[in-house]
């Protein structure tokens, strides 16, 4: 039994513990990095030539899926789900591209500021609907990715904009050591500011604890209304995020969502994010984003039909899932 | 003695809610004195979980004030309340499952020092803080919220039905502390159906009654009465026996072919050696502590679980039950103690009580509404079921919900009835009403398996009673001349001259066999 330390232990004993422990609460994530490391592996060996430019080119592939998935991962840990999220960083990708065209680099940043405060605001209406009218999440945000899909499309009929120099080059390239893409530093800078401040502060524990059992939080004192809208107001901040970084790897506005909704959502799922909420972190939803590109590039490089490598994709999904789900059933019963 | 309005450091006047056209509270009001531990008493759906919620923020109240230390509070939300000063305990513990116990007290801002030192008091040293809740015993988690509440020294600690279930020994020490928390600057209120408990720590005792404050009483020695008067507004002398002796063992004709023949039914290695016959028109009680079988025996019995040895004969032939639709088809049905494994809790009353039925309601393939209304009908007047909120099932109060369970046998008219701990957590006038109830059904030749966790009621409504001990069926008692000392010896399986040895008559003080005390105790009181 795991909750009663034997207070006799030797300390270096209890530290071995604590490991172990640790090692198990992350089994999964852990898992999944060795998976990554083989798939890595499995790579090199079917394409000698991957090597620094294939690495630059994952993180720049990447890295709208990640922040989508970072987003994800914090509304469906506080119980919900958001099905608008593609549909979001579609309209902050149009807004940031309509503005920045033929505009100077300095009015590029008021741009980037403006189109993040729009995702909260975006993110916050979602998450207030969902209090307000009591309608499960998954209505709530599939019937709002249309309004935001339409908005999109308002601001921009056709793929078009522009977007400043210096976001293009944010993401190009390497620093330093040219193992290490810019893309990547941005990635783990945006995560570094928000959500490590946030998972240590008392509404990071309050989004796990609603996320875990809402009746049990409420009666906590936790505002379970309040804590909901912060999470997608939050999932808002990172799908504008997700728009700029579309905004910047491409250099225009494409009104039309991507497929990253459903990405977004497996990749929680794939991370080791219980569905039911209260219950994963950050890191294996990212593992994951990596993992579903580096299968696609994998399945290019085998020279796979493409739509038979979505089919993959979908059955590979679903295997890893399953496996987890039975090893963890599994642990439960012995 | 007399205290000014603004001595009482609790006070709750004019309290009232309605739900629709349901009038949960008329008017309530509950005054709390510095320093006391106050009870707060109600048969089910006199409004007490109503007010309970109110004053822990969980329901607006209509109209109606809240004063803490003579200031009003309005009282929204839980965490309004806790900003009031009222801080509740409540039987479900209100410990995030996937948080360890530190981000738990981080959530709540609990200070560690006051709450090690609870946690102490109460019996619980050795706790990994970094354990995550979802793997503590539920009892020991029950132990964890009180010792978090108390630590932030709450004006005014709600404990809401926190001792139900709980297992003996620590419901002493939580009785304890409570106890000596008499006599300071902060109150008690305490919600329990026990009246051994109230007796035990409470100075005074509020009564509700269809949404009214009746009375406050001092609790003394033989205020339970008094307490019960107020409650059923009528007086009456405890539970009525209802035991009438008809089918007791000499007075059964040869010939009768029992309804139930249990011969060496085992399973696994929990039950070993179940043995008895179950004879129409007789309650049969089953005496047994927690864990002795019992809950197998009675699975096997509705066929949901398969014995793996053993003959059982239903009527004279053997049987042997895959499905617990077998066993209703052959006349055996079960009534659990947890009405929510039964019931379609958010189906109306009706449906509820049709649907075993539905079977033989059909024409041509569709449900004769009629008839079904008539069934319905009869049995809900048949066992006065309060049927206002029949809408949805979940709305009824605990005793309700019950009674639905049994009529939806009673309606299809039954033969043999499992009754498994059918009374667990219901108000005093109700199991009146359901053993009532038990005893028509048996004098009218239904065959009844009655298992109860409270020893006492065994002589109330059985004929003979079976000893389960070990798994194994290991005596046979007259019931209806049996006390409850009797009966606490032959559940130890103790001779009834063998001195008793003293941690059991302790435990004697409180229920003797509580189903849930299973769980593993890590605990080293």
């Amino acid at each position: 039994m795991s909750a009663v330390a034997d207070s006799i232990d030797p300390a270096a004993a209890r530290t071995t513990d604590a490991l172990a422990g640790w090692g198990r609460r992350n089994a999964w994530t852990l898992g999944l990095l060795v998976f990554l490391a083989i798939l890595l592996g499995f790579t090199k060996l079917i394409q000698p030539s991957y090597g620094v430019t294939g690495v630059q080119g994952l993180a720049i592939s990447v890295l709208p899926l990640a922040l989508a998935a970072v987003g994800q991962a914090i509304v469906v840990i506080s119980g919900g789900i958001d099905l608008s999220i593609g549909a979001m960083m579609a309209l902050t990708n149009v807004v940031a591209a309509s503005q920045m065209q033929n505009q100077s680099e300095e009015f590029g940043v008021a741009v980037v500021v403006g189109v993040l405060l729009l995702g909260v605001i975006l993110g916050a209406i979602n998450g207030a609907v969902v209090v307000a009218t009591r309608v499960p999440d998954i209505v709530v945000t599939l019937a709002m990715s249309f309004v935001w899909a339409g908005c999109a499309l308002l601001v921009l009929k056709t793929p078009g904009g522009g977007a400043a120099t210096w976001i293009q080059e944010l993401l190009k390239g390497s620093i330093g050591n040219e193992w290490i893409p810019k893309a990547a530093i941005v990635l783990i800078l945006i995560i570094a500011l928000i959500w490590i401040p946030l998972r240590r502060s008392q509404a990071g524990l309050q989004i796990y604890a609603v996320g875990s059992d809402r009746l049990a939080a409420f009666r906590s004192g936790v505002s379970v209304g309040r804590t909901k809208i912060l999470a997608y107001a939050l999932l808002g901040l990172f799908a504008a995020f997700g728009g700029l970084a579309l905004t910047a790897s491409t250099g225009v506005g494409t009104p039309v969502p991507g497929p990253y909704t459903l990405l977004s959502v497996a990749a929680v799922v794939l991370g080791g994010v219980s569905l039911a909420g209260g219950r994963g972190g950050i890191i294996g939803p990212l593992v994951a984003v990596i993992i579903l590109q580096l299968i696609r590039t994998d399945m290019t490089f085998l020279r796979f039909d493409p739509n038979l490598a979505v089919v993959a994709q979908g059955v590979i999904l679903i295997g890893v899932v399953m496996v987890g789900s039975l090893v963890q059933l599994r642990r439960r019963r012995a | 003695m007399t205290v000014a309005a603004t001595d009482l450091l609790l006070e709750a006047s004019d309290i009232s809610k309605t739900y629709g056209a349901v009038v949960a509270l008329r008017s309530a009001s509950l005054s709390v004195r510095p320093g006391e531990v106050h009870a707060l008493m109600g048969a089910n759906g006199a409004g007490k979980s109503t007010l309970v919620k109110i004053l822990t923020g969980a329901v607006r109240p209509d109209t109606g004030t809240i004063s803490v230390r003579g200031r009003e509070r309005s009282v929204h939300s839980p965490a309004e309340a806790r900003r009031g000063g009222l801080v509740s305990v409540y039987q479900e513990p209100a410990l995030i499952p996937d948080l360890d116990i530190r981000s738990n007290l981080r959530l709540t801002d609990t200070p560690l020092e006051p709450f090690r030192h609870w946690l102490a008091e109460l019996g619980l040293r050795r706790l990994d803080l970094s354990s995550v809740a979802r793997d503590i015993p539920l009892a020991s988690l029950r132990i964890i919220d009180l010792a978090r509440a108390l630590a932030i020294e709450p004006d005014v600690l709600m404990l809401d039905e926190m001792t139900a279930a709980l297992p003996a020994d620590l419901t002493e020490r939580v009785l304890d502390v409570v106890g000596r928390s008499r006599g300071g600057d902060r109150s008690v209120l305490f919600i329990s159906h026990r009246m051994i408990e109230i007796a035990a720590v409470c100075d005074r005792a509020t009564v509700l009654r269809e949404g009214v404050t009746v009375g406050v009483v001092d609790v003394t020695s033989g205020s339970e009465d008094r307490i019960v008067e107020l409650m059923l507004g009528q007086v009456v002398a405890g539970l009525v026996k209802t035991g009438s002796g008809l089918a007791a063992a000499g007075m059964r004709p040869a010939d009768v072919t029992p309804r139930i023949s249990a011969r060496a039914i085992s399973s696994e290695t929990v039950l070993q050696d179940a043995t008895f016959d179950l004879y129409p028109g007789e309650v049969l009680g089953v005496v047994a502590l927690e864990g002795q079988g019992q809950d197998e025996l009675f699975d096997i019995l509705a066929g949901s679980a398969r014995p793996t040895g053993g003959e059982l004969s239903v009527n004279g032939s053997p049987t042997a039950f895959r499905h617990p639709a077998d066993a209703i088809r052959a006349g055996v049905v079960y009534v659990a103690a947890d009405r929510a494994e039964a019931l379609l809790m958010q189906r109306s009353v009706r449906e509820n009580i049709a649907l075993p039925g539905v079977a033989s309601l059909r024409r041509w393939g569709l449900i004769d509404l009629g008839a079904e209304r008539r069934m319905v009908g009869a049995s809900v007047t048949r066992l006065q079921i309060d049927a206002r909120a029949g809408a949805e099932v979940r709305r009824l109060s605990g005793g309700n919900q019950q009674k639905v369970t049994i009529a939806r046998w009673v309606a299809g008219g039954v033969r043999t009835l499992l009754c498994f701990d059918p009374t667990r957590g219901i108000d005093i006038g109700t199991k009146n009403q359901i053993y009532v109830l038990l005893r028509e059904l048996a004098d009218a030749g239904t065959a009844i398996l009655l298992y109860t966790s409270e020893l006492k009621e065994i002589p109330l409504v059985c004929d003979r009673a079976i000893v389960i001990f070990g798994g194994r069926v290991v005596d046979e008692i007259d019931a209806a001349t049996a006390d409850e000392p009797t009966l606490l010896r032959a559940a130890y399986h103790l001779r009834s001259d063998a001195a008793m040895p003293e941690e059991i008559a302790a435990e004697s003080a409180t229920t003797v066999a509580q189903p849930e005390s299973s769980i593993p105790m890590d605990s080293d009181g």
